[in-house]
This record gives C-alpha cells, structure tokens and sequence, in this order.
C-alpha cells in the first residue's frame, strides 16, 4: 500500500471504511509530513492537536457509524477562511494576532462532515497575487524543480500555501479561494486539481473578503474525484451570505465515470493570442484530441472581449478591495500603530499593515472610484464585465464546455517576476474571463512541460453546471493517464 | 489622464494610508503604469450597455429580516481589541 500522504481522499475514505488505518493514524502521518516539509513553508499555522482531536473523535463517530462524506480526512485550511479560537490573518500583519470567535460556513460544512484540521496555509497577502510572494509570512516554494535543477520556483497564488501542500503531501486536500485565478493557476504551476465553483455556490460568510463580486472558495485536490468529493461538502446555502445561491447540490461524485460521448467542446479562438507558451498551446491542442478520442466534439468558438478581461478586472477588484479593506483601522482588532490624533493613527497602522501590493491596489481602488473617475474607470469595467459575461452565454449556446489553458507559462523562479507588476497580472489572463462571468472552471493536470513541470488545461461550463465540468476534467485526467508527484530538489 | 504626486498624495489621504515623501514618485509612477494599461477599455464601444454589479449576471441580493441575531459575545469580540478597558474597546481621543 502507498504511504498514508500519498493517498487520493477516494483511496482515504475507502482505506478508513475498510479499517486498513484509524483515522488517527492517517493524520499522525499527515502531521509527520507536515513538519518534516517545513522547508516549503505552506502552512503559516500548524494544528497538529486540533488534528489528532479531531481525528479521534472522527474514530469514534465512525465506530458508531456515523460517516460524513469527508469523515477523517486531514485538511489543509487557506488562512482567508476564519477558524473559531485559531489564528487567521489573511497572510497579512494589519491583522496581526487575530483570533476569530467564529468559524466560516465553508470549514464549518467541513468539519460537520467530519474532515480533520491539519492547520492554516499561507496565500499572497490579502489573496492578492500570483506567485505568493507578497504573504508577511514569507514565500511559499513549489515542491516542484525543473529537471536537473534545484532552482526555488513558485507555487502560483494565491492559494499557494495550499497547491504546494497538497502536492507535496502535507494534506490530502486543501480549501483556496479563487478571485481571478487563485485556485486554478496555482493548482496548474504544482500539477494538482483546482476548481472554482460558481459565484454562489459556496458561502463567503468567515472568509476574509478582497472582491466580494468574484471571491468564490473551492477544492484544491489530487484527483478530479476528490475535486468533486470535496465540493459536495463545502457547497451548500448559507442566509449569512446575501450572495449564496439556493441552487440545489446535486451529488458531483454521482457525475463522474460516465464520459463525455456527444458534449460540445468549445476551443475559443482568442486564447491563442498573446505570450502563450508553445508547449502549452501545444498540451491545449493534445487535450482537444484527447477529448474528441472519447467521443465528444470540438468546435471553435469566439470569446471577442477576452482581451479586455483582465484591465477589467484590474479596475473592478481593487475598487471591491478598497472598500471591504476600508475596515482595517487599528481600532477594534489587528494591529494599531498610534499616531498623534485618529486620523495619523488609521495612516500609520494601514502604512504599517499593508505590504506594498495590498497598498497599491487599495490606492488604485481609491483612485478608480473617487469624484471625477467613478465613469471613466469603474462603471466603464463593471460595462465590458457584462460584455464578457454575454460573450460566454453566446458560447454556451453552441457548446456544453470550453477547454482552455490555465496559465501562459509553467511556474516562475522565485522572485524573477517581483518588479514587473504587468508581467504579474498576465499570470492571470486566462482564468479570469470566467470569475468575471461568474463561471464554475477547473484547472486539470494533462503534462509535464521539456524541463519538467506541470501544465495545467483549464475548463470552463455554464452557471451552475459542475457536472459537466467534473465530467469533461476526469475525461482530460483519463487521458493524460498520469498520476502527478511532484520531482525536484525541495521535497 | 495621468497620476502625479500630489494626486498620490491626496489618493493616500482619502485611502488613508500614510504614504512618505521619497516613496510618493515611485508609487505615482506604478500607478501611472496601471492605469495606462486599462485605459486600452476605452476601445470598447459600450453604448447603452447595462454596467454589471453582481457576481453573475442575473445574481439578485437578499435582504434578512432586520433582527438581532448574534448572541452577547462581547468577552469574545474584547479579546482582538488592541487596548480594552471594563468591557470596551479603547480608541484615540475623536472629540477635541
């Protein structure tokens, strides 16, 4: 039998029905890699007797047949989603010490479906990035190297703390958050699965907020089943959320081994434009082929306003972050850096609090909605934001799914992109056309780039439709008929 | 339209973050950067086009009952404040 990390949730949940291994021992071994991984450093907080708490009582519940869908299995947990009595903080100092008293929906859904707490994983400040190297706690390293190299690459972001932990086995899933790409990118660069759900589909309520139009949780796994496990406990409606949507849950784990014979495959033409690495056009034609071999069809598709997505997004989700991030004052929790009067007191603890990213976007946030550039600016975006969004109901017309890249690029050296903020943001070009529309999307493993790294197809499916994008991912993870671990220097 | 110090300076004013002298050119500067790469939006031709403000098209906002539905957690709440005094959260002087 594999090492107990080295297990999809699947393998997990079957191992524990069967009684091969306790609950309990599952996460000891979790725990054990947890702190002999600390190198990548993608947790920021450790809970090991949370864990093994949570872990014996999961023992027990089982004992009396009480089974939850994630019943004792160890979890990573993305610090953006409160944890009732443990510290949350968004990866940022302004929040310093902060010591939620309640839990998120989402983990709150987990935890009642019996998953184990292993800890809290590092992100990009305020889930602000693609690399996560603006976290105050420091860079995350991708387990990954390229071939031959000890190079220190990126995990993506900016749930990176979490992609790097799954990879790498220090947990056998791991909430993210997802804005413009946060979940799929990073999952891409560590050759894992990452899927956001629909804009609705799972509660906002605990999770620390950046752009509440696009913010949406979701599963960042191994396997497009544990994907689709996953989901089915974390989803659901929530009245603390004016934005959860009362769409019913269907069973995704139900969607999956039955093909995809007869689907629709979009490939939109737009997305071959621009810096696009040949390997990874290449992967993307591979995928189409894989997908039309098992019966479905590929038709081209136009997706016009695709180049405006992201200075799009570059508008709409400052301006949501400069008002939500308005809260942070120093007054009633985080830190406070005392100035002479109130106001020099906001100035100096948000100077202090801020990295220089989060500072950035807050200022061009501020700018974009103040008197004299709300028009220009912002209602100008939140305009071609529904452009793009009719562009993708137009699609869908013809076809039940469109297959893209996830990322132009494999993952980066560490630091090779910190000073060109653009370059930066292009990380994201591909991912965030469907958070705009608010469209389910996943990123799928489907290679290995000439020197070694993973390459991630991205799918996208009509609101509310993730069966079909379970389907057509666990038809590219057939195909590609590999199990990805990750190969390098770092683990 | 282009960003220059004193628009930092009053931007930094409004977000309240307290932005130095010798980081204020620099900071116009990437500004200036983002800004200039949005403006391509301009190309769009969005006459008559209905701005998008949810997160799906279509997406409509609940409003609850206005009642009170959080229990009396103020011990809880106290324990993030930066400085506390008989159950309060102490803030700088606001009323000269």
């Amino acid at each position: 039998m594999a090492a107990l990390t080295e297990l999809t949730i699947a393998e997990a949940r079957d191992g524990l029905s069967r009684k091969e291994f306790s609950a309990k021992e599952l996460t000891e071994a979790h725990i054990k890699k947890m702190e002999s991984t600390r190198i990548l450093n993608a947790y920021v907080l450790e809970t090991p007797e949370r864990a093994l708490e949570d872990a014996i009582a999961s023992d027990l519940r089982r004992g009396n047949n009480e089974i939850g869908s994630l019943e004792g299995i160890p979890v990573g947990i993305k610090d953006l989603f409160c944890t009732e009595g443990f510290r949350t903080t968004a990866c940022s100092h302004i929040l310093d010490e902060f010591v939620p008293p309640y839990e998120s929906y989402v983990t709150a859904r987990m935890r009642a479906a019996g998953s184990v707490m292993l800890g809290k994983t590092n992100l990009d400040e305020f889930a602000m990035g693609s690399s996560n190297e603006t976290s105050y706690f420091g860079a995350v390293r991708n387990p990954w190297a390229p071939s031959g190299t000890d190079q220190i690459l990126v995990p993506g972001g900016s749930s990176g703390g979490s992609a790097s932990a799954v990879a790498a086995g220090l947990c056998l899933g791991a909430t993210g958050t997802d804005t413009g790409g946060s979940i799929r990118q990073p999952a891409s660069f560590c050759g894992i699965v990452g899927m956001k759900p629909t804009y609705g589909r799972c509660s906002r309520w605990g999770i620390i907020a950046f752009a509440s139009s696009l913010d949406q949780a979701g599963p960042m796994t191994r396997t497009v089943r544990d994907s689709a496990i996953m989901l089915g406990a974390m989803a659901g409606f929530d009245p603390h959320d004016s934005t959860s949507s009362k769409h019913v849950v269907p069973d995704f784990e139900d969607s999956l081994g039955k093909g995809i014979k007869g689907l629709k495959i979009g490939i939109p033409a737009e997305y071959r434009s621009g810096g696009i690495d040949p390997e990874i056009s290449g992967l993307w034609e591979k995928g189409s082929k894989w997908l039309k071999d098992q019966g479905a069809q590929i038709i081209d598709i136009t997706l016009p306003q695709t180049k405006y997505a992201l200075p799009t997004y570059y508008i709409i989700a400052p301006a949501e972050a400069s008002s939500n991030l308005a809260r942070y004052d120093g007054m009633r929790y985080g830190l406070r850096v005392n100035g002479s009067d109130l106001t020099e007191t906001y100035m100096k603890t948000r100077a202090e609090g801020f990295g220089p990213e989060v500072r950035r976007r807050i200022m061009i946030g501020t700018y974009v909605l103040s008197a004299g550039y709300y028009d220009a600016y912002y209602l100008k975006a939140q305009k071609v934001r529904r452009l793009i969004s009719e562009d993708f109901e137009t699609a869908f017309k013809s076809v039940d799914a469109i297959l893209t890249p996830t990322s132009p690029t494999p993952a980066f050296e560490l630091g090779s992109k910190s000073d060109d903020l653009i370059a930066m943001y292009l990380n994201d070009v591909f991912t965030v056309p469907a958070s705009l529309a608010g469209l389910p999307a996943i990123s799928v493993p489907c290679g290995l780039s000439s020197n070694g790294l993973p390459l991630g197809l991205q799918i996208i499916t009509p609101a509310f439709d993730e069966i079909t994008l379970f389907r057509v991912g666990e038809a590219l993870e057939n195909a590609a008929g590999w199990s990805p671990r990750p190969v390098g220097a770092q683990v | 339209m282009s960003v220059d110090k004193s628009t930092v300076t009053r931007i930094a004013q409004l977000a309240r973050i307290d932005v130095p002298e010798h980081e204020a050119d620099e900071l116009a500067e990437e500004l200036n950067n983002i800004l200039g790469w949005v403006e391509q939006l301009n190309e769009v031709d969005t006459e008559g086009v209905v701005p998008m403000s949810s997160g799906m098209p279509g997406a409509e906002l609940r409003q609850r009952q206005d009642q009170i539905t959080e229990q009396d957690n103020r011990d809880l709440i106290l324990i993030n404040a930066p400085e506390s005094r008989d159950g309060f959260i102490l803030v700088p002087k606001v009323i000269e």
